[in-house]
């Protein structure tokens, strides 16, 4: 009987967690890697301790207490997640660590669910930390036990880098050995080493550039790199590949038939050694790799230093392109543009562009972008906002499931977690004269916003804040956050209240509102508006999928076609649940209705009630 | 098709909400037991929001999880538009399995679109004659079955056809997987779109 299962990549990843015998996990949640601890948080038996932290720089400081303590630790993030924890990343590659510590990083190029696509093994080189780069989701499971005793070799923390498609991938999977072995956690009190005092940070950065040299040795004999050199056709052609972009090119080799010398790269540093047999073997070699030239980089120093005269191209040339996913057909496109005779070919659509397609034959297809759920609390509140504050006013905004409400008119930015309130402070402080309303979810207010509102109430920032408390980060799959009262594993806990928080913060406008309330949300929002100073509108109403999973269900609503006069004013309110039929001229409730009740308020004519039973 | 048994790549696609990913996990699970080897790709977080899906299921590959343009072997749409939205990932002899019962976008319902004729779509699948196509309301076939939300199952039913696991080795894989309470449901379901092709 064999004993592979089918998992998804983080369900592996945290497969591999459990083998390496980690004892404390920490992690923020972020698209594509919140999985990860989703899975360990719901296991039954743990003999581990697993948290959401409030964001990654808290979380990846409560993974370095514990591997400084002596255990075996891991933080999970999103790419993003890491400019927030670069500050400590950074000094903790000068302290190093004594239990094993593994800080995944989850990156997403094509930005399927990111506002950039940025690549998490320049930070690798920027810190001078290790990183492992999966090219399938097996590897990335066993990669992680690996990265526990290379991190425990070299006392250093080690990045472990998947990308969507393996986070998100599913494949069938052999799981290993847990490791039975816990060290019992003691901090031992290294003043020099945990101390970065100036004279012992001096100390410590030459240590850490001395050790790169064995770390690159060590990981040139890992399995995770794979050179196969071609003695015996004519053909001088070298093609090196990194993580998943390697198996796009073994395909495109495969559909090719091309006899050609192959590096598959999974590490950083990258394999000296291999690359300089390559190159001994190869007149031209092409770097495929997704996102930023990092290999290619590498591979063109390290030509230099051997005073190689083999051609080295991939982003350079423009065979491969610096932004987006690749795939097969890149890959194969830039293989032949790089080693056939004939024309150039194009480079063909990717499936992103195919989300995006809007034309088949002579059929116009319409657009289909992700919305917020009928029923949202999100939309009820945009849709108060913007009759208060009207078009002359300026709404920044965050991120979160209700940067989906772009089409109501109330976001007008989104940069990175936690910006609406500064950005907010710095419009108005810019001279801005119209009114300005930000908006900020309850865990993006945890993570970053605070601080951000205590800094415009400090420095008297004449604006609103509303924190659209949905009492959950839903966009990311509904993880718990300090608002609920409960843990990561379901514990009870305090309940913070952003209320209370706020009034700490020095807010002393601060008004609670329930969010399917249109009127009374109306008024409070126009008491915001007249307020001079930092005012703070709550607006409390639960995710309408966290609660049915809680097992809340409202009564759905319907239309009286006698009295629906078809003015549209419900449509535009733009629930999915809301249709017109053009043909009676009415309007529609489909059974998409969670019974939220607010396009009742919505409609002058009094044609939309609760369905009685 | 290809020649090699197990060897078949299927894109099934979808709106967020509509059981895409339980419809891979059926067919993932069931290769796994068959001793297939597999590699899939799934759309989560944010599209998963009512927006267009897609899942790539790659059965007897052991690369990367992403199927060529041009390379599906079957194309299992969930929704009408969105079979002709990934009609490019198709080969040219592979099969396109389409419910013809249309879930409408937010741009259809509050913006200026329009959702094409169904039947429309269906001719435009089928005048691209290199493709066969497989029609049918998997939406009533489920209420039929006893569940509107078995949809998915009955789209999993019509491609088994083509798939390299036995039928009762899916429909195991199917039972372990629904809620106790809707096993009968999502048995029927099955068998009533296997009817279909
Ligand atoms: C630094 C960083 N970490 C994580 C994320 C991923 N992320 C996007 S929105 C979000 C939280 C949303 O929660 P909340 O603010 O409560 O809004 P909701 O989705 O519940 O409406 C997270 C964690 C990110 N974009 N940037
Ligand atoms: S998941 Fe929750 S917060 Fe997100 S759009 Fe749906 S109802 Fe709104
Ligand atoms: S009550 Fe109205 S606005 Fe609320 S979910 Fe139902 S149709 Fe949509």
């Amino acid at each position: 009987m064999s004993t592979r299962e089918y998992m998804l990549g983080n369900v592996a990843i945290a497969r591999g967690i459990v083998e390496g015998g980690a004892q404390v996990i920490s992690g923020y949640p972020g698209t594509p890697s919140s999985e990860i601890i989703d899975t360990l948080s719901r296991m039954d038996e743990r003999n581990f301790y697993v948290e959401w932290s409030v964001n990654e720089k808290v979380a990846m400081e409560v993974a370095a207490g514990a591997a400084w303590s002596g255990v075996r630790s891991v933080v999970t993030m999103k790419h993003v997640g890491l400019n927030v924890a670069a500050d400590p990343l950074m000094t903790l590659a000068y302290t190093g660590v004594k239990g094993g510590m593994v800080i995944i990083v989850a990156d997403d190029p094509s930005c399927h669910s990111s506002q950039n696509e940025q690549d998490t093994r320049k930070y690798a080189d920027f810190s001078l930390v290790p990183c492992l780069d999966p090219s399938t989701i097996q590897e990335a499971k066993d990669m992680i036990p690996y990265a526990f005793e290379l991190s425990e070799k070299f006392e250093i923390p080690v990045i472990f880098r998947p990308t969507t498609r393996i986070s998100h991938g599913k494949s069938d999977i052999e799981p290993g050995e847990i490791v039975e072995d816990r060290p019992r956690a003691h901090f031992e009190k290294l003043i020099d080493r945990w101390v970065m005092l100036p004279k012992n940070a001096r100390v410590r950065h030459p240590h850490l550039l001395g050790i790169q040299e064995n770390i690159t040795k060590e990981l040139e004999n890992s399995s995770w790199n794979e050179l196969s050199i071609n003695n015996d056709s004519e053909s001088k052609i070298g093609i090196i590949a990194s993580g998943i972009a390697s198996v796009y090119a073994k395909e495109a080799i495969l559909n090719l038939g091309i006899d050609i010398s192959f590096l598959k790269v999974g590490t950083y540093p990258v394999p000296e050694g291999l690359i300089m047999n390559m190159l001994e073997h190869a007149d031209t070699v092409l770097v495929i790799e997704e996102l930023e030239p990092v290999v290619e980089d590498r591979v063109r120093i390290i030509t230099n230093k051997t005073s190689s005269c083999t051609r080295i191209i991939g982003k350079t040339g423009d065979f491969v392109p610096r932004f987006g996913e690749l795939n097969v057909e890149l890959c194969e496109a830039a293989i032949t543009n790089a080693f056939g005779t004939g024309e150039k070919t194009k480079l063909t659509e990717s499936t992103v562009d195919m989300e995006e397609m809007a034309d088949v034959a002579s059929i116009k297809l319409p657009l289909r972008p992700p919305a917020m759920c009928p029923g949202c609390s999100h939309r009820a509140v945009y849709y108060a906002m913007k009759n208060v504050f009207g078009n002359d006013a300026v709404y920044p905004s965050d991120i979160g499931c209700y940067t989906l409400g772009v089409q109501s008119g109330t976001v007008e930015t989104t940069l990175c977690m936690g910006s609406s309130i500064t950005l907010a402070s710095g419009i108005y402080h810019a001279g801005e004269s119209r009114p300005i309303c930000c908006s900020i979810g309850d865990s993006t207010f945890f993570h970053t916003g605070m601080n951000g509102l205590m800094n415009a109430v400090y420095n008297k920032a004449n604006i609103t804040v509303t924190i659209l408390d949905n009492r959950v980060t839903a966009m990311t799959g509904h993880q718990p956050n300090p608002g609920m009262g409960k843990t990561a594993t379901g514990e009870p806990t305090v309940d913070i209240s952003i209320e209370n928080l706020c009034r700490g913060l020095g807010a002393e406008f601060v008004e609670v509102v329930d969010a399917y309330d249109r009127k009374a949300t109306e008024e409070v929002f126009k008491r915001a508006k007249e307020y001079n100073g930092t005012s703070v509108v709550i607006a409390e109403q639960a995710c309408v999928i966290d609660a049915r999973r809680a097992g809340i269900r409202l009564k759905p609503y319907v239309i009286d076609v006698d009295k629906c006069t078809g003015c549209k004013q419900c449509v535009k309110f733009g629930c999915p649940a809301i249709e017109f039929d053009s043909e009676s001229k009415h309007a529609n409730i489909t059974a998409l209705c969670t019974g939220c009740g607010v396009c009742g308020q919505i409609c002058k004519f009094d044609a939309i009630s609760e369905v009685k039973k | 098709m290809s020649a090699d048994k197990t060897k078949l790549d299927l894109i099934i696609s979808g709106v967020g909400g509509q059981g895409a990913i339980l419809a891979s996990d059926i067919i993932g699970k069931a290769a796994v037991l068959a001793g297939v080897p597999i590699r899939a790709a799934e759309t989560h977080g944010m599209a998963q929001r009512g927006g267009s899906v897609v899942n790539h299921i790659r059965l007897g590959c052991e690369l990367g999880s992403m199927i060529p343009l041009h390379g599906a072997d079957v194309l299992l749409a969930l929704e009408p538009v969105e079979a002709l939205r990934y009609i490019d990932s198709l080969s040219d002899d592979g099969v396109v399995i389409v419910n013809t019962q249309p879930v409408l976008p937010v741009t259809v319902t509050s913006g200026g679109d329009e959702y094409p004729d169904v039947s429309e779509i269906v001719d435009v699948l089928k005048s691209n004659h290199k493709v066969k196509v497989v029609a049918f309301n998997a939406f009533e076939l489920a209420i039929k079955a006893g569940h509107p939300q078995a949809m998915n199952v009955v789209m999993v039913g019509a491609a088994s056809n083509y798939l390299p696991m036995s039928k009762d080795l899916l429909i195991d894989c199917i039972k372990g997987m629904v809620p106790p309470k809707t096993v009968d449901i999502n048995v029927n379901a099955f068998e009533l779109g296997r009817a279909k092709v």
